[in-house]
């Protein structure tokens, strides 16, 4: 149980950096600190005590760690890639229009 | 026929993957096969209505289920997504066909198709798959490129919608994906019927429950429900304008509120303390998005505000459950993406002619743009809910359903709704297309032949949707697509079967 907590712990500081942190890029690592929190979940969701690789022939009736979660974290991590190339892209194209990272100063759009 | 099901997905991600090969030599292929992808996924779509009675699944790969337990991932085709399926590919017919003239005087089309065919296939994905992971897929392709077609003309405030936009949406999806994951480690496994068939054998915990407020909180934040709406604002109007109708228009039902309603609905299993829940977050972004529209000057921004609002009218259809709720609120879904569609659109024209989206510096635009005005004209009275136009069908029946289910204080707020909807589309009808100028407009001309198209038939379409609850007409279009919510987890045996 506490492995899942922690988990859910890490998820909530990804979350402290994303809403109070001011530079683009501090916002940017807290939103992988959240995203990886979410792939460390799910693989230990898969986790059994004692189990083994699930990919040896001929051991019936012993205990496996569950392969899915693993194959869909791989993807998951290939989604988040995608996602933190472009939003880091964003913030280099950011600072070459404001000059700044700080989203104090990046306010044209209010109201 | 089953093989059509993966069409859907197949075609647009295709077109994708072609034209940034084929584009760079050729620079009309953009349009020509963008437009022939949207023609034939609405054919196909449109072809689909007569199954609308029927849940077909798609075992994709083959990978049927083993001893009753299903393995691979399924793609389910009923009343509901069939449904969603022709309003999304409504739309981005029309999108692509406005694309043509509009997106000339920006500098790379066929990066924009591109990113244009992901996003579609992602949304179409999102609305056939029957599979928590699959979904978390497909939503995540349709939200990254609706993040770089924010961003399109990268400028400093489409960057910066863009970056707002990205870090609200990564944090919804981070949401869903944790729900989903909660979800996989109650019930062992993702197949969306399997899930709902364990939950209906294990019974609800408070797990479960955490689940629902993840989903709520993640699918709020990508649908802009209100507490979760702060980037809305700013991202949809930053966008070129037919990205503008696709996300205000379709996106945000598609990947916000039709799996929010699926879930609930056919998985989890839906009950009163959700649905309270759904109608007052459906109060809220009524009464606030109604209310910012009416302090905007910026017509794109007004617009966007306005599209919270009649969110919530969808929402609050949902959150009542009743048949006649259900079918008020999948109306007028159908109806705001037409209607806000044609809005955004007609807002596109005007910057393409007139080159502002400060109401103040526009006027006197019905003498200048006729067809423009005139379809600005449909679309607002069919916002506003003026008699023949569709908006005003699926706003009584709504009201008429909180009437029936005893919540009369529901009813008033959602009259009140509607009353703001008319103060602020009257304010943008009066200064953009009435009023005196703000500065000389001599020299603006009607836009271009394929945008007059685009909206002419979004404008037909706003005047005949009405038709749709016509006897005879709304039982073989309507009532099965209420039907496959109403059944609520009889959606599990429908697709184990």
């Amino acid at each position: 149980m506490i492995h899942y907590l922690l988990g859910i712990l890490l998820f909530v500081i990804g979350l402290y950096g994303v809403l109070v942190k001011r530079n683009l890029f501090k916002i940017i690592i807290g939103l992988i600190i959240m995203e990886y929190a979410t792939f460390l979940l799910f693989a230990l969701v898969g986790f059994r005590e004692h189990g083994t690789a699930p990919i040896q022939p001929g051991v019936a009736g012993k205990v496996f760690v569950d392969p899915l979660p693993q194959a869909l974290v791989l993807t998951a991590i290939v989604i988040g890639l995608g996602t933190t190339a472009l939003i880091a892209g964003l913030a280099v194209r950011i600072y070459e229009k404001y000059g700044t990272l700080d989203i104090r100063k990046i306010k044209k759009l209010k109201g | 026929m089953v093989n059509s099901i993966p069409l859907f997905v197949v075609i647009p991600l295709g077109c994708a993957f072609i034209l940034p090969v084929i584009g760079r030599r050729w620079e009309r292929a953009g349009d020509l096969f963008a437009n022939l992808v949207t023609v034939t996924l609405l054919g196909l779509a449109i072809w689909s209505v007569r199954f609308i009675r029927e849940t077909t699944v798609y075992h994709v790969g083959g990978w049927g289920a083993v001893n009753g337990i299903p393995i691979g991932i399924y793609l389910v085709r009923d009343g509901l997504s069939i449904f969603m399926l022709v309003v999304v590919n409504l739309i981005a017919f029309v999108a692509t066909l406005y694309s043509i003239n509009y997106m000339e005087h920006f500098t790379d089309k066929t990066k924009y198709y591109t990113l244009f065919m992901l996003m579609l296939a992602g949304m179409n994905g999102v609305i056939l798959t029957g599979d928590f992971f699959n979904l978390y897929v497909f939503m995540e392709i349709a939200a990254i490129a609706s993040y770089a077609l924010v961003a399109f003309g990268t400028e400093a405030d489409e960057l910066e919608a863009a970056f707002k936009y990205q870090v609200m949406g990564s944090v919804g999806s981070g949401f869903i994906l944790l729900g989903i994951i909660l979800l996989y480690s109650y019930t062992g496994t993702l197949n969306m019927a399997d899930v709902g068939r364990v939950i209906l054998d294990k019974g609800t915990s408070n797990l479960v429950w955490f689940v629902n407020v993840l989903f709520i909180v993640g699918f709020g934040l990508k649908a802009a429900v209100v507490p979760f709406h702060m980037w809305l604002p700013d991202a949809h109007p930053s966008a070129p304008a037919p990205i503008s109708a696709m996300l205000s228009g379709v996106l945000i039902e598609s990947i916000g509120v039709y799996p929010l309603t699926r879930i609930m609905y056919n998985v989890i299993g839906f009950d009163g303390v959700l649905s309270n829940i759904l109608i007052v977050l459906a109060i809220i972004s009524m009464m606030i998005g109604g209310l910012l529209a009416l302090w905007q000057w910026d017509y794109k921004r007004l617009l966007a505000y306005s599209s919270i609002s009649q969110v919530g009218y969808i929402l609050l259809g949902i959150g009542l459950g009743t048949p006649l709720g259900l079918l008020g609120a999948l109306f007028h879904l159908f109806n705001h993406s037409a209607f806000k569609g044609l809005l955004f659109l007609d807002s596109g024209s005007i910057v393409y002619s007139v080159g502002t989206r400060d109401l103040r510096e526009m006027g006197e635009l019905d003498r200048r743009m006729p067809i423009t005005s005139k379809t600005n004209l449909v679309a607002a009275m069919s916002i506003a809910g003026v008699p023949p136009f569709n908006g005003f069908w699926s706003k009584l029946i709504i009201i008429i359903a909180c009437i029936q289910a005893g919540r009369y204080g529901v009813a008033g707020w959602a009259i009140l709704g509607s009353i703001l909807t008319f103060a602020y589309i009257l304010k943008a009808e009066r200064y953009a297309f009435y009023g005196k100028a703000g500065r000389d407009l001599a020299d603006v001309k009607e836009s271009p032949p394929f945008m007059c198209v685009a909206l002419i038939i979004l404008a037909v379409i706003c005047v005949v949707a009405g038709l749709m609850l016509l006897p005879n007409v709304r039982e073989t279009i309507l009532f099965p697509v209420v039907n496959t919510l109403t059944s609520g987890t009889e959606y599990i045996w429908r697709v184990l079967r």
